[in-house]
């Protein structure tokens, strides 16, 4: 089975970056205000986005700008695209946030709105919302970005469930810092194979995340 | 493809620190459910914890010393259950640690220790220590995926077994009752302030728990327990409805049902292990789900009366008592059930029965609107 990446959004130092090609350059303004820029320059129009905490923001972002004219969504049926992610931190940016609203005994107030940000999974329900996806899901943590791990569950994703691609990554949000790999894993069957897409490997991988 | 087995087991729950002891609890009708006050509020909740003293007894024996945290020595004390039992070993590189949990150490943001590092809040590093302790050769894999978690966990270490990556995963999956998910739930109105309900007409919420359990996963024959099954199937699916609230129809659940079959469409599942959180959503969308599945007549339970919700321990802890159960030929009472109240035909097993069970379906869902399912059949 030959695995394909037809599109990928990398956001790092406030930079995104799709397909090779720099939308928005390095900036030092914080992760909210790059977020909001972010949203605007791919002219979304989803105002369930500014109920979301930042790594719903994050996530969903990279992968809107991994899918923009990538044909994506047309090739694969809505119930047969995975959802694969892996980040450090968890949901540990917004956990603080929950926190911090029950250390005190006289002003304890935690907020439905923040707990339900406290799983790492909630991106993948952002995007599956969205877009309506509902393929197989999984969340991994991990130390740092590892190729050898997404490969390894692509391809497991791809070959032992009914998916036909996956929107994977990494998406991690901690302490202000963003960064974000999002990419297209499609199974390069014959019609596929015709849009000569590069084979997923861990070389790519390795090269993209940089 | 080749044959994957869930093989020797642990629990660790307000209801004993072995398998064993938590089954025949299940079967004297005991729950680890009590009322007690909580947090700094010193509000009344039901919840079930597992008693500080007896975890230390237990650490102390097992020679766990202050740098492990509290959820690091369970699952030290579970997982080192299940290498004792199996004669498996970490240091092999055939082997794996895959752990499950939702929110790790997260006690650690409120009550930071002197002995631990707050890096430990990251679950990789809570992860790492862990595996550490046994030194393991191979990097442990955390799984997060809120409440299916331990089912997807489960399901993963099934697919890398198949492809040949391991021959042994040792799954753990953990999570305590803390005020971090103790005040986020109830911020929800999602906790029963009495023993919870699953499928009843007057369910009205969650308990937490804490717990935490690990199975063997392996695919060879020489490693089987005398409960072990065979995993022929599992899958996940997203509802692709809203953040904490189930679709209405069980859309979500029913595909990652109609997946688990659909290699296996001759099999009707003797039994059904569900998710049953008690909440008047989540039970109402599994009856549907089940119901359109074709599962009207299988007895179904939940184990939440007798453990609360464990979230990620729980898709692992349930999986071991409904294969221990299978493996007795036993039904175990949906506890907290009295009278039907899900619209979706179901059959809620309403007391303790012998009967034949020959596979057993398991189910989870969770926020995010994930959900899982396994199939199993006993040897």
């Amino acid at each position: 089975m030959e695995i394909v990446i037809s599109s990928y959004c990398r956001i790092k130092n406030n930079a995104l970056i799709v397909n090779g090609k720099s939308i928005q350059l390095a900036k030092q303004d914080s992760a909210a205000f790059f977020l909001a820029e972010t949203y605007k320059i791919l002219g979304l129009n989803y105002p369930k986005f500014h109920k979301m905490d930042g790594l719903c923001k994050l996530g969903l972002l990279a992968t809107e700008a991994a899918l923009q004219n990538s044909g994506f969504l047309e090739r694969h049926t809505l119930d047969k695209i995975g959802i694969l992610m892996a980040n450090k931190a968890s949901s540990l940016e917004t956990d603080r946030v929950h926190q911090q609203s029950i250390s005190d005994k006289e002003k304890y107030l935690p907020s439905p709105s923040v707990f339900v940000y406290t799983l790492p999974n909630i991106v993948i329900g952002e995007i599956a919302i969205k877009h309506k996806i509902t393929g197989e899901n999984a969340f991994f943590v991990e130390p740092s970005f590892n190729t050898n791990l997404m490969l390894q569950q692509n391809n497991l994703m791809l070959k032992q469930s009914e998916v036909s691609a996956v929107i994977s990554g990494w998406v991690d949000f901690d302490n202000g810092h963003m960064d974000a790999l999002i990419y297209l894993a499609e199974i390069a069957d014959d019609s596929i194979k015709k849009l000569n897409f590069k084979p997923l490997n861990e070389e790519l991988l390795k090269q993209l995340y940089q | 493809m080749p044959e994957v087995f869930t093989s020797y087991n642990n629990i660790i729950s307000p209801l004993g620190f072995t398998t064993k002891d938590n089954y025949s609890a299940l079967l004297n009708n005991q729950s680890g459910i009590r009322s007690k006050s909580f947090g700094k509020q010193n509000d009344l909740f039901c919840l079930a914890a597992i008693d500080d003293n007896r975890i230390n007894e237990a650490s102390l024996n097992s020679g766990i010393n202050s740098n492990y945290t509290k959820l690091e020595s369970l699952s030290i004390l579970s997982i080192k259950d299940v290498l004792a039992q199996s004669g498996i070993s970490l240091k092999n590189k055939n082997t794996l640690l895959i752990y499950s949990t939702t929110k790790g150490n997260v006690d650690l943001l409120e009550n930071s220790k002197p002995s631990i590092p707050n890096e430990r809040t990251y679950l990789s590093k809570m992860a790492e220590a862990i595996g550490n302790y046994f030194e393991a050769v191979n990097s442990p894999l955390v799984v997060s995926n809120a409440c299916i978690s331990g089912l997807l966990a489960i399901i993963v270490a099934k697919r890398m077994i198949s492809e040949g990556l391991y021959e042994n995963i040792i799954v753990c999956g953990g999570d305590l009752v803390t005020e971090f998910t103790v005040s986020g739930f109830k911020s929800f109105n999602a906790l029963s302030n009495s023993l919870c309900k699953p499928f009843d007409a007057r369910r009205d919420g969650i308990n937490l728990g804490e717990a935490v359990s690990t199975i063997l996963i392996t695919g060879n024959k020489n490693h089987l327990s005398a409960n072990s099954a065979q995993i022929l199937s599992g899958a996940s699916a997203n509802d692709a409805n809203h953040i904490s609230g189930p679709s209405r129809n069980g859309d979500g659940l029913l595909l990652a049902i109609q997946r688990t079959f659909a290699q296996h469409k001759h099999i009707l599942p003797d039994t059904i292990n569900a998710h049953g959180t008690a909440t008047p959503y989540n039970d109402e969308m599994e009856s549907i789900a089940f119901e359109r599945a074709g599962l009207t007549q299988i007895p179904v339970n939940s184990l939440k009366g007798y453990y609360g919700h464990t979230l990620g321990a729980a898709g692992v802890l349930e999986t071991v008592i409904a294969l221990e159960a299978a493996h007795h030929n036993q039904l175990i009472k949906s506890a907290g059930f009295t009278e039907h109240g899900v619209s979706g035909k179901i059959s809620v097993i309403n007391e303790h029965k012998k009967t034949t069970i020959d596979t057993v379906l398991k189910t989870a869902s969770g926020f995010g609107g994930c959900n899982a399912a396994a199939l199993f059949a006993k040897l």
